[in-house]
Formats: C-alpha cells, sequence, structure tokens
C-alpha cells in the first residue's frame, strides 16, 4: 500500500485510526457494570431487581480491588452478545443506543421490545410470563425477577431465544451494505460500458485480488467459477465485521464461536457435497502407499475433515477476541496509572495495536478465504499426479 | 486457572511463537534469494503460520 502524499489524506487515515480508542474508552464509570453487580447480589438474596447500588460480596474489597474489578467486567460485558445496542454509557446507568426486538418461543411466540428490560435491570412481562437477562441470555422467571444459582450458573429454565440481538442486527446491516454496494459495482459496469466507478473503484481490485491470488491457484481455471460467489461473500462478510468492530459502534460479531463457526460449517458443507471421487478416494483408501497404512491413515483423514472446519472456527474467533481484549486491556491501563506519563505510553501503544488491528481485521478474512478455497481445491482436485503415487 | 494450566498456555506459546517465528525467517531468506517470487513465497508463509496459530489457539482452548 502506497501513503499517500497529500497531507489531508494522511490527516483523515490518522483519524480514522483513533476511532477504535474512543470505542473502547467511552466507559470508565462501570454504570453496566454496576447494575449487574447490584443484580447479582440482589437477585442472590432473592428479593428481585430494585436494590440499592451497594452490593454485598463487594463490601470486603478495598477501593482499587473493585475497581479493577469493574474494569474486568466491563471488558466481559463488551465481548457479549446483548440484546440492545449501546453505544455508549455514562454516569450512573445512563445509556444512549436504541432498543431491539426480543422474539421467544415458550409455548407460544413472545415479541416484545428489549426496553422492557431497561438495560438487563427489569424483569419483563409478555402475556403472563416474566423473563430476566442475567449475563446476556434470557431466563424464565417468577414477577419478583428470582434466580436460583447453583454455583455461578443460573439454573432457571432459558426459554428458545431468536430474538434480533445486536450481532444478529449487524449481520443484517452488513448483509444489506454489501448487497448495496456490490449490486451498484455491477450496475455500473453496465453504465459505463464495463468501467467500475464510484466506490467499486476500490472494491474492483479486490474482488479480482480474490480471483485472482485465491480462487485460481488453488481451485483451478476449470472448477473456480461455481465457487467465487462464497469466496467473495465470506472475504467481504468477515472483513467488514472485523472492521465494524474497530469503529466505536463496539460490535464485536467475528468473535462470537457460534458465528464463525457458522461460517465454517458452511465450507464443511460446500466441501463435502461437492467433492469429486479422488477426494473421497484420498480420505478412505489413500493411493500409493501399503495395505496396513492404508487402513491406519483413514480414520485420521475422516478426522482431518472435521477438524479443518474446527481450526478455521477457531482461528478467526481467537484472534478477533484476543485483539479486542488486548487492546481493551492496554486502554485500561491509562485508568490504572492514572499518570501523565504511564497513561501517554499506553495511549501510544493502544493507537499502535489499533493500527495492527486493521491489518489483523484483513488478514484474518484473506485467511478464512485462502483456507477455503484450498479445501475446495482439494475437494476438486484432478487425478494429475497418479505416475508417482 | 491453576498452575498446570498456565504454564501449558506459556509452552503453546513459546512453541507458536518459535514456528511462526522460523516461518518469518525463512521467507525473508526466500525473498532475498528470489525478489521475483516474494508473492507466492508470501501467500505461502501466511498459510503456514496461520495453521500454526489455529493450533496454538486450540491447544490454548483445550487448556484453558
Amino acid at each position: 500500500m502506497v501513503i499517500s502524499r497529500k497531507p489531508s489524506h494522511f490527516i483523515v487515515a490518522a483519524l480514522l485510526a483513533f476511532m477504535p480508542l474512543l470505542s473502547f474508552a467511552n466507559d470508565n464509570h462501570g454504570a453496566h457494570t454496576q447494575t449487574t453487580a447490584s443484580q447479582e447480589a440482589t437477585t442472590a438474596m432473592g428479593k428481585g431487581h430494585e436494590g440499592d447500588h451497594s452490593s454485598e460480596g463487594d463490601q470486603t474489597l478495598t477501593e482499587e480491588e473493585k475497581k479493577v474489578k469493574e474494569r474486568e467486567e466491563f471488558i466481559q460485558h463488551h465481548l457479549l452478545d446483548s440484546h440492545d445496542f449501546t453505544l455508549f454509557s455514562y454516569g450512573n446507568g445512563h445509556h444512549v443506543g436504541f432498543s431491539l426486538p426480543v422474539i421467544l418461543w415458550d409455548n407460544g411466540l413472545h415479541i416484545f421490545s428489549s426496553s422492557k428490560f431497561e438495560h438487563e435491570t427489569a424483569v419483563a412481562e409478555s402475556n403472563g410470563n416474566f423473563y430476566k437477562i442475567v449475563h446476556g441470555q434470557i431466563f424464565k422467571t417468577d414477577a419478583k425477577g428470582t434466580i436460583e444459582y447453583e454455583g455461578h450458573h443460573p439454573t432457571n429454565k432459558k426459554p428458545l431465544d431468536l430474538s434480533i440481538t445486536k450481532n444478529v442486527f449487524m449481520i443484517l446491516v452488513v448483509a444489506f451494505l454489501m448487497f448495496v454496494l456490490f449490486r451498484s459495482l455491477a450496475n455500473s459496469y453496465k453504465k459505463n460500458n464495463g468501467i467500475a466507478s464510484g466506490v467499486g473503484r476500490f472494491f474492483e481490485p479486490i474482488i479480482l485480488f480474490i480471483r485472482d491470488d485465491i480462487a485460481i491457484p488453488n481451485i483451478g481455471e476449470k472448477h473456480y467459477k461455481k465457487y467465487m460467489s462464497h469466496l467473495l461473500t465470506v472475504f467481504f462478510f468477515i472483513w467488514f465485521l472485523n472492521m465494524f468492530g474497530l469503529t466505536p459502534l463496539g460490535v464485536n460479531v467475528t468473535n462470537n464461536i457460534a458465528i464463525t463457526a457458522a461460517l465454517a460449517i458452511l465450507t464443511y458443507l460446500i466441501t463435502t457435497f461437492t467433492a469429486n471421487k479422488n477426494y473421497w478416494g484420498h480420505i478412505f483408501w489413500m493411493p500409493g502407499v501399503p495395505v496396513p497404512m492404508k487402513i491406519i491413515l483413514a480414520p485420521i483423514e475422516l478426522l482431518g475433515t472435521l477438524i479443518k472446519p474446527f481450526s478455521l472456527t477457531v482461528r478467526l474467533y481467537a484472534n478477533m477476541l484476543a485483539g479486542h481484549v488486548v487492546l481493551m486491556s492496554i486502554i485500561a491501563m491509562m485508568y490504572t496509572f492514572n499518570n501523565m506519563i504511564g497513561s501517554s505510553l499506553s495511549f501510544v501503544l493502544a493507537f499502535a495495536l489499533s493500527i495492527l488491528e486493521v491489518l489483523v481485521a484483513g488478514l484474518q478474512a484473506y485467511i478464512f478465504t485462502m483456507l477455503t478455497a484450498l479445501y475446495f481445491g482439494a475437494a476438486k482436485e484432478e487425478h494429475h499426479h497418479d505416475d508417482h503415487h | 486457572m491453576t498452575i498446570p494450566n498456565l504454564v501449558g498456555a506459556g509452552l503453546i506459546v513459546i512453541g507458536a511463537g518459535l514456528g511462526i517465528g522460523k516461518i518469518g525467517g525463512s521467507a525473508m531468506e526466500a525473498i532475498a534469494r528470489q525478489p521475483e517470487a516474494s508473492g507466492k513465497i508470501q501467500t505461502a508463509m501466511l498459510i503456514a503460520a496461520a495453521l500454526i496459530e489455529g493450533i496454538g489457539f486450540a491447544a490454548f482452548f483445550v487448556g484453558k
């Protein structure tokens, strides 16, 4: 990539790079955490939700330990999915954001707005049933909001949760964005006699890169067209979501293991159902090795087909999760140091790390697409090297 | 996390770090020898690094 000589471009790029700092640093009062802490304490006592903000369990801790715990809980809260879209919080329980629909299946359909939960503090009522959110998950409860605990895990019944949560909402936004962007790119070819215009000029080289450097070398000239749509979708989906994760919106879709697992399962299904006989031959009866070895290799190869999507899942999930945790921990260090030198040091560190995260966002999308193409290529490999095995 | 888990996680990080470092170093050498093949070398390097990283993360999660 060439760094532009125009100073204005550099300034805009630098401002964009600062954006993640805004997103992660916007809460140090622990507005969320205080409510969840008090909520835990009050529910543990079985008194419902109208507890005051002094929690029983925290009284033994010193002021400093309390702050550390708050930061830890804030980071953990950021990494969870939530039922409403909070842009930022300040003071004691002031949230800026909007509510999302909650859809539950619990002997009948329940649809209501997540504002009924009052940011995970209140008990919501729908058609005579009561629900309460504990650590981002909806549990069935009574009018008082009693939650039974076994160790640290609530034992209340969980209804089937089909809600449009923050993650689902962002997936829909990205899907819509991708549809609009790439439809307009496709249309601009028609209008301009095959020349991309507007934002398409930025995306065209990336699409060509995926075709020429990922799909064709790995899958082969003959079969690559069939897989291009999936590869492009996966690449841009992961890339956009990773980049959204670095904006002040506080989105973290790709560090949810369910989403990366779904993407990897798609790769697995497409590989399995489009594989030719050479692929299965290499799994169950490896050509060119002695028969006892073939018998040993077959289960290993079969297991290998399952390990491949698993490693795809964990790689993307763990990379994005680790990036967010490290970035947020470094930002939390500002509050720990609380002096000029330490805070500015962690600011510079966080800035450098944010730029690295932009690189990682693209790199992980690239690697996911690359390995997916590699597996598709294995499924479609022709018998061109049968002389020496 | 208990102490054996932490030690195991540390060992994983050492192993994965050594592996990726070796790949990076070798790729540097290869690019220095054949600058015209840098694109292909980079691709192969990234795939190998990603695979090691995947194993590292997987082992880390199992250890956790």
